[in-house]
């Protein structure tokens, strides 16, 4: 199963905006992708469950797609998280 | 025409049609009527209906209230369509047995619970807009519809048992013309929110103001009480001669508005406004308010799911210190518990909240919600002359205690470089029977008084301010208060202390000629009721106020004092233009 790790550099963590970016991105693509924090798994469609990972400026997450557009998907997540999130507050 | 009687809470006369305003009753069955396959497509249909009111709430707030509010309601649709909330739901529908109701309540709360446990404020505000969007569904499900604010679309005469801040705060003001509710005192939330607006209104007028119907014709008199119900021509006519007439007279007090308060023979007295919020501030200084004499902070603690953070305390108290340049301000700490709740504090609930932790009993022992007000406040007393009181003191090592704080967070605040005051007065309130029986001592801990007659008067005759039951017993204009009032001014002056007095009864004309005769320094005020005190101070002169005051203080009851007032200066008769 494909797999990336990045480090949120974003001043808000994932939260507020970006984390409305993560969840949509991921929304775009069919395959299941899982975020994991820590000890914490969080479904990366489910706004409720990205927000409860409690992931703030310098969270380095492990983010894995499951599915057709998988790696697809991977490189979407990682250009977003790459480009601080378009620097979105 | 059918009239109803209550209790004159703001004065003025509106008329127009009745809109009432009821409150929701969320409560539902937990286990399933139907099977899970019906459940699950109630829930579904609930859910799609709350979408679309989402997505045209969320165009309304982008155009009206701009980008941020906007936000909040982006951040619920995506809460709405959240995969992981639905299967939650519909597992706990079909697995549980569970009603929709009690699927979708219970899982909000797991979600919302989660989010709290990071103790991150961000956090935490979308908490409380899962369990908004939760609420929202819940109302679709029960086949309540939306906020009863959001049905108000003419303008109306608000009709309703009683009503809280938080219902009062969506209400578009531009389209209320008055309040009627069933319940409440002369100072119950209703009719302070109606005297801060200059908007009649008449409180406890009984259950009977709910069988009014829809869209009758209402007439609210504000000065006598009363309610009439779709009255006949002819009353119609007279009352609007009557509210052309006091809004003539009000024009000619409001022309002078920006003149001092000096009584005939010329004592000039401070006249100041109570505010709420920076709209408050710009109408204060409109009606010609020398200053603030009670800025409520509790604006920026409603209405939203965490603790406002010193940044934007500190930006909400310098717009409002730097509108009145070097007049005073006088910022109110905290002032929650009582009537007042804040739901991300999480207080525990209490048998008697009006004796329990409330104001300044809940700052002292809570560093993290006190400290960061003291701060702004310190930061935004730097070059105007804002000066802070404590709410519901009792004891004097409770002033010393808070004092403390305020000393504390000065020396932080200078080590992190911050611009201070070189002065920054702290006085009190007094509220408490206490208070006021020990003011002697107090004096000697506060800069200054200024008494809040509402919680006075409810405590010292012990009767709820917010009980229609008790409310004549809880009135400020009886002796047993006046004479309190008296024993706070005489001990202050001793110590050469200021009073100012900041309950409803400042700006009650009655009450004027008695607090002026007392010695009072400040009279602090409603916005709307600024010019006409003023007006009212001018006519007097501190001789025949003394002998007024001297002869109320041996009166037996509230009745008594105000037709005492009213014999001994008929031009303050109740009605229209001979209030002047």
């Amino acid at each position: 199963m494909p797999e990336i790790k990045m480090i949120i550099q974003h001043q808000v963590g994932l939260h507020a905006r970006p984390a409305s970016l993560f969840v949509q991105t991921a929304k775009q693509f069919k395959s299941a992708i899982k975020v994991t924090y820590g000890a914490r798994t969080a479904n990366a469609k489910s706004i409720l469950s990205v927000l409860a990972l409690g992931a703030g400026q310098g969270a380095e997450l492990d983010i894995q797609a499951d599915g057709e557009d998988a790696s697809a998907a991977l490189q979407a997540i990682e250009s977003l998280i790459a480009g601080n999130f378009g620097a979105a507050t | 025409m059918k009239t109803l009687h209550g209790i004159a809470a703001s004065r003025g006369i509106a008329i127009g049609p009745a809109f009432h305003f009821r409150q929701a009753d969320l409560r539902f069955e937990r286990l399933a009527q139907n099977d899970a396959a019906v459940e699950w497509a109630r829930f579904e249909t609930a859910l799609e209906v709350a979408r679309n009111q989402l997505i045209h709430i969320r165009a309304r707030a982008a155009a009206e209230s701009g980008p941020d509010q906007a936000a909040i309601f982006e951040a619920q649709t995506m809460m709405i369509e959240d995969p992981e909330l639905l299967a939650a739901v519909q597992a706990a529908i079909q697995e549980a047995g569970l009603s929709a109701e009690a699927a979708l309540h219970d899982s909000a709360e797991t979600y919302a619970q989660s989010l709290e446990a990071l103790q991150d404020e961000y956090l935490s505000a979308r908490a409380a807009d899962v369990r908004d969007v939760a609420t929202r569904v819940l109302r679709v499900l029960l086949g309540i519809g939306e906020s009863p604010a959001a049905r108000l679309a003419v303008p109306s005469i608000i009709l309703a048992h009683d009503l809280t801040p938080s219902n009062t705060v969506l209400l578009d003001k531009s389209l209320v013309l008055g309040f009627c509710t069933a319940a409440g005192g002369a100072t119950s939330h209703t009719a302070i929110l109606a005297r801060g607006l200059g908007i009649p209104a008449v409180v406890g007028a009984t259950a009977q103001v709910l069988n009014v119907a829809e869209g009758d014709c209402l007439i609210v008199d504000g000065e006598r009480g009363l309610v009439l119900v779709e009255p006949d021509a002819e009353t119609t006519r007279l009352y609007e001669q009557r509210r052309g007439r006091t809004a003539a007279a009000l024009q000619h007090a409001l022309d002078r508005a920006g003149e001092p308060a000096i009584t005939a023979d010329g004592r000039r007295v401070e006249v100041v406004a109570n505010i709420g919020n920076v709209e408050g501030a710009r109408a204060a200084l409109e009606a010609g308010a020398e200053g603030v004499g009670l800025l409520r902070t509790e604006f920026l603690y409603l209405e939203r799911a965490t603790l406002p953070s010193e940044e934007e305390q500190y930006q909400a108290y310098r717009v409002i210190a730097d509108l009145f340049g070097s007049r005073p301000v006088i910022l109110r700490t905290l002032d929650i518990g009582g009537d007042k709740e804040l739901p991300y504090l999480r207080l525990a609930p209490e048998a008697n909240p009006f004796l329990g932790v409330r104001a300044i009993r809940l700052c002292i022992p809570r560093p993290e919600l006190f400290k960061p007000q003291l701060r702004a406040a310190l930061r935004a007393a730097a070059g105007t002359n804002l000066k802070i009181m404590f709410p519901m003191v009792a004891t004097a090592g409770e002033i010393r205690q808070a004092r403390a704080i305020v000393a504390a967070c000065r020396a932080e605040l200078k080590a992190e470089g911050y611009a201070l005051p070189d002065r920054m007065d702290v006085g009190i309130m007094v509220e408490v029977p206490a208070a006021a029986v020990m003011a002697d001592q107090l004096a000697s801990e506060a800069d200054f008084f200024s008494i809040g007659t509402n919680d006075l008067a409810q405590y010292t005759m012990a009767a709820d301010r917010t009980n229609t039951g008790v409310a004549p017993l809880a009135s400020a204009f009886q002796p047993p208060v006046l004479r309190l009032v008296k024993q706070v001014i005489d001990a202050a002056h001793a110590r050469d202390k200021w009073v100012g007095l900041c309950g409803e009864l400042a700006g009650e004309p009655l009450a004027i000629p008695i607090l002026l005769g007392l010695g009072l320094d400040e009279f602090s005020m409603n916005p709307p009721a600024l010019p006409l005190a003023k007006h009212i101070i001018r006519s007097l002169t501190m001789a025949s106020a003394r002998e007024i005051a001297r002869a109320a203080l041996e009166l037996g009851d509230a009745d008594g004092v105000q037709a005492l007032v009213r014999e001994r200066i008929p031009a303050l008769n109740v009605d229209g233009p001979s209030l002047l």
